[in-house]
């Protein structure tokens, strides 16, 4: 019982970090139909920026200005680069965020070196919140959903009560009428990239002292990211909310389940013998395949319903 | 045009003579020995060709944007470890030469399956389950040790006794001609491919998915059989890996190498044929050279493509090929000028950019290592105001007289197309 | 044999909530010249769409030939014989004018889907493809790229690769939209010359060239037929003169 309450906190915990990445890189999939490769990018340039501002200016200051920083930086990539690749195609959009990864993963190295940064949790948050037994529940975690649960209020209140957000919306689904009725769609464009870019930022600031702030952390959060905004559907940020609880609580669960296929299929009295690959893949735990389920899951997905969940646009 | 591809042979016989003969001009006369080094570039050059030009089977020619080309390289590659094995243990009485082949059908069987699954969907959904089966087959790989050998991977040894020709390839020089040998195979074979029905409505379907429909064609079947025979080849490539190295894990199916084969084919020039070659054996060199002098090889690469992709999306030969209409006219003499100006600035703007790029790099990673910066044997002190300043300076200022020359290039440029245009619409 | 060749049966299309086509029944005979005209946003083009395969009826049934073909996949139904082209031209923009024609022709000639045949020896392909070219005049463009073709010689390979495979019935989508006159007369021409002994259905609204060609005119208004016969007869019609307000006059 213990392990499926502080399984299901951790996957709550993980869920929420993974929706605030997926969140925007959804909104900038749906609206551009460009696919973001550079997203967990900038997640990590959220996570590095945190944690030198940190050290200069304190957590809190560094909360603020480094999704600041990392929109701004959005903006500027969407200005200077991905808008002029976007009368050469959609293939051309995607190898041009494709190789914004090379630069950003390189310049991270360069700027803060190889090895991971000591970007801890800060001191005022560092106490656990409460025990359940025996286990430890961190005070930060629950700052975490706190903040991702604060941030998706902030941006569904921003679609769905401001003017903008109404603009963003009917672009999210109809970009060409949108544009045909008047609206700058270019500059409501580089909004949303700026905006997606500033999620993603802020997720970093956060999840940089949970996870460890390194230059692989791109390569290791940005494939689940793309499964969940992939799973959840284009165009609705609800689906990308369900996607990202539930790959989260996948994730954490499959961890801790030792049982295997052939669990599966012992009561029927079937065993297997001998040591080849048919054996071992009977045998694996679903803790040690826990990696392969979201890309499982992706697939499947995309093969029997490509809008994903709740997706109202089409691939 | 059929004399610009008489010419053009005569272009890949030359390539062919270097590649035959190259090894020899790093003959070491006097030890008897050939440069480990160059044999292992130029090997690498031939493998990589063939993920290249396999690679663009999909990208260029059929315009599918996949992200899991390593994966099919990768499953040669392992398939023919064991098949080493076996064929050393005397269970396979195939000789060396044919190995590869095996490799290939590997590479091919997995593609089908995977091709089957992947090719349903268009566009984007199509390169995010390609993506899904790249980081699949790579958690496989590390968690299925029998076949995959999990972290370390699976080796053999290639002496297996059997040879059509009775070499033992334990000389790197015979390995190299073996590579040879199959990468002009594979390419021929793959340059064929593009000259048959299915090449040419991969073509179309690449230009115009619906069109091609109202042709009888079934445009998902087009591209599924595209991509299986793609991933033949790329199994052939990995299968010439495994005989190289003798030792096969995850890097070979991972996300970096089918970055790799992108660069090369999108670098080289996705719209030719030959481009890929260029661009396998660009970046071979560049890995090789530049990465020995800077630890910002990424970077420049990174750069240089995401410049193709904004202002030369044909790539390298694409941008040759470009000239090729003023060439034939005999007015190239009018773009020399042009050039000579430009050059210098562009010059000036890149060493702007590689001096900021060096000395950052210097300042954190060099520094951590305990290296310094050397340039023309002067030690650079990192932590003067002195060498950032220069380098600003070049890169900015380059960068605008950079833009002064390129406006004037363009001015001429599209002078002497527009001059040309009515013979190009007659070609 | 009935005669008909493509038959349209009570075929109705809705688009979420907005239906589009209303119950249509149309019988075209084989052989004959059929112009479908209407005012903007009478369905035309989805009527195309719906016979070609590229949308799924909401209700009804498409028979071409005496087969039914609603439920099938474009490419199942060219093969069957019908083919279409586009209003806005969709052609192979970076193959040359020679092989688009040429992919035009490779299923009908049984090539499908090999990659063991070289292609430039194929005799008897290159030779059709080249009469292609001759009739469509296009021989002096033939290893231009398509893309870089003038407007009006794209709408020629366009038709060309309509009828390239020998499709019996041939839908034409406003074949003559944003030619000049001179340009729409050789059009004119080209399509009357490949369609001798072949059904053609054309939507149109250049109306000089709907009296030119047709043997018999549909109009279509809101997604429903209003008159079907000849030429004259339908000139007459009075629903048809409210529709058009008077534009058949001006003809």
């Amino acid at each position: 019982m213990e392990i499926v309450l502080v399984s299901l906190f951790n996957g709550l915990v993980y869920g929420m970090l993974l929706f605030m990445l997926a969140s925007g890189l959804t909104l900038i999939f749906s609206m551009m139909g460009v696919l973001n490769f550079a997203h967990a990018s900038i997640y990590m340039i959220g996570a590095y920026l945190a944690f030198t501002l940190s050290q200069l200016l304190g957590f809190f200051p560094a909360l603020i200005i480094a999704p600041i920083l990392c929109g701004l930086i959005g903006a500027a990539i969407e200005v200077w680069g991905l808008r002029r690749v976007h009368n050469n195609g959609h293939i051309a959009e995607l190898l041009f965020t494709f190789g914004m990864v090379f630069i950003i993963q390189r310049g991270v190295q360069m700027i803060w070196g190889m090895l991971p940064m000591a970007y801890r949790v800060p001191a005022l948050l560092d106490f656990p919140l409460f025990t359940v037994y025996g286990a430890n529940f961190p005070a930060y975690r629950g700052f975490m959903l706190l903040v991702s649960v604060g941030m998706l209020v902030a941006t569904w209140l921003l679609l769905k009560k401001t003017r903008v957000g109404l603009i963003i919306q009917a672009a999210l689904t109809h970009p060409q009428m949108a544009s045909a009725l008047g609206h700058n769609v270019p500059r409501v464009f580089t909004i949303v990239f700026a905006g997606g870019c500033l999620l993603a930022g802020l997720a970093g600031v956060i999840g940089g002292n949970y996870q460890t702030t390194e230059p692989g952390m791109a390569e290791a959060m940005g494939p689940i990211v793309f499964v969940v905004v992939v799973f959840g559907g284009l165009g609705s940020l609800s689906g990308c909310f369900i996607a990202s609880i539930l790959m989260g609580l996948i994730q954490t669960f499959a961890v801790v389940i030792n049982y295997s296929l052939l669990d599966l299929v012992k009561p029927l009295g079937i065993t297997v013998s001998g040591d080849n690959l048919f054996t071992e893949i009977l045998t694996v735990p679903v803790a040690r395949i826990g990696a392969l389920l979201p890309f499982a899951l992706m697939i499947i997905i995309l093969l029997f319903r490509p809008r994903g969940l709740l997706g109202t646009r089409d691939t | 045009m059929s004399g610009g591809r008489f010419k053009q042979g005569w272009i890949w016989i030359a390539a062919l003579a270097i590649a035959i003969m190259a090894p020899w001009a790093f003959y070491n006369y006097g030890t008897g020995r050939h440069s480990g080094f160059v044999l292992s570039m130029l090997s690498q050059m031939g493998m990589m060709s063939i993920l290249a030009l396999s690679y663009n089977m999909l990208l260029g020619q059929a315009g599918l944007f996949s992200l899991c080309h390593a994966t099919f390289f990768g499953i040669g590659g392992y398939a023919t470890i064991h098949f080493l094995n076996l064929a050393g243990a005397g269970d396979l009485p195939l000789p060396m030469e044919l190995i590869p082949l095996l490799a290939g059908l590997s590479g091919l069987g997995l593609a089908i399956v995977f091709g089957y699954m992947a090719t349903k969907q268009r566009a984007t959904a199509f390169a995010m389950i390609t993506l899904g089966i790249g980081e699949l087959m790579v958690t496989a790989a590390l968690m299925f040790h029998h076949f995959f050998g999990g972290e370390g991977g699976v080796n053999a040894n290639r002496m297996i006794g059997h040879s059509l020709f009775g070499l033992k390839y334990a000389s790197g020089i015979q390995v190299y001609y073996l590579i040879l040998a199959w990468t002009l195979g594979s390419a021929l074979a793959m340059f064929f491919l593009t000259l048959t029905p299915l090449g040419r409505m991969a073509n179309a379907t690449r230009d115009n998915f619906e069109r091609v429909q109202f042709m009888g064609y079934d445009p998902r079947i087009v591209r599924f059989l595209q991509f299986a025979l793609s991933g033949f080849f790329a199994g052939i490539g990995g299968g010439l890996y495994a005989i190289t190295y003798e030792i096969v894990t995850f890097d070979a199916l991972a996300a970096p190498l089918s970055a790799n084969a992108l660069l090369m084919a999108y670098i080289g020039g996705a719209s030719a044929f030959g481009g890929p070659i260029l661009g396998a054996v660009l970046i071979t060199l560049l890995q090789s050279g530049v990465s020995l002098m800077s630890n910002s090889w990424l970077v420049y690469v990174g750069v240089l493509f995401i410049g193709m992709v904004i202002f030369a999306p044909q790539g390298i030969m694409g941008l040759v090929m470009a000239h090729g209409p003023i060439v034939r006219a005999g007015q190239f003499g009018r773009l020399l000028m042009p050039y000579v100006r430009v050059v210098p600035a562009g010059l000036v703007m890149a060493l702007g950019f590689v001096g900021l790029v060096e000395l950052t790099s210097f300042l954190t990673i060099g520094a951590a290592q305990g290296k310094t910066l050397i340039l023309f044997g002067n030690r650079i002190d990192v932590h003067a105001v002195l060498p950032w300043l220069l380098a600003t300076v070049c890169l900015v200022g380059g960068g605008v007289w950079l833009r002064l020359e390129a406006r004037a290039f363009r001015r001429v440029w599209e002078k002497l197309m527009l001059e040309l245009k009515p013979q190009r619409s007659a070609a | 044999m009935t005669g008909i060749a493509l038959s349209l049966r009570k075929v109705t299309k809705t688009f979420g909530q907005t239906e589009i086509i209303r119950g249509v029944n149309l019988d075209i005979a084989s052989g004959e010249r059929h112009a479908i005209i209407g005012p903007n946003g009478a369905g035309k083009t989805t009527l195309f769409n719906l016979v070609s395969g590229r949308f799924p009826l909401s209700s009804g049934e498409i028979w071409l030939n005496d087969a039914r073909v609603d439920r099938l996949p474009p490419h199942r139904i060219n093969r069957m014989g019908l083919s279409r082209s586009f209003q806005i031209t969709s052609i192979f923009h970076r193959l040359s004018v020679f092989e688009n024609l040429r992919c035009a022709l490779l299923w009908s000639m049984g090539y499908h889907y090999s990659f063991w045949t070289p292609l430039w020896i194929q005799r008897e392909l290159t030779a059709r493809t080249d009469s292609m070219l001759e009739q469509l005049n296009l021989a002096p463009r033939r290893d231009t790229a398509a893309g870089l073709l003038s407007y009006a010689d794209q709408r020629a390979l366009e038709i060309g690769m309509t009828i390239a495979g020998g499709a019996s019935v041939i839908l034409l989508d406003e074949p003559t939209a944003g030619m000049s006159n001179a340009e729409t007369d050789s059009a004119v021409e080209l399509i009357r010359r490949v369609s001798e002994g072949k059904t053609l259905v054309m939507v149109e609204h250049d109306m000089k060239v709907v009296f030119d060609l047709a043997d018999v005119i549909t109009v279509l208004v809101y997604g429903q037929v209003i008159a079907s016969g000849p030429p004259q007869a339908v000139r007459a019609n009075a629903a048809v003169q409210e529709a058009y307000l008077g534009a058949l006059d001006a003809a």
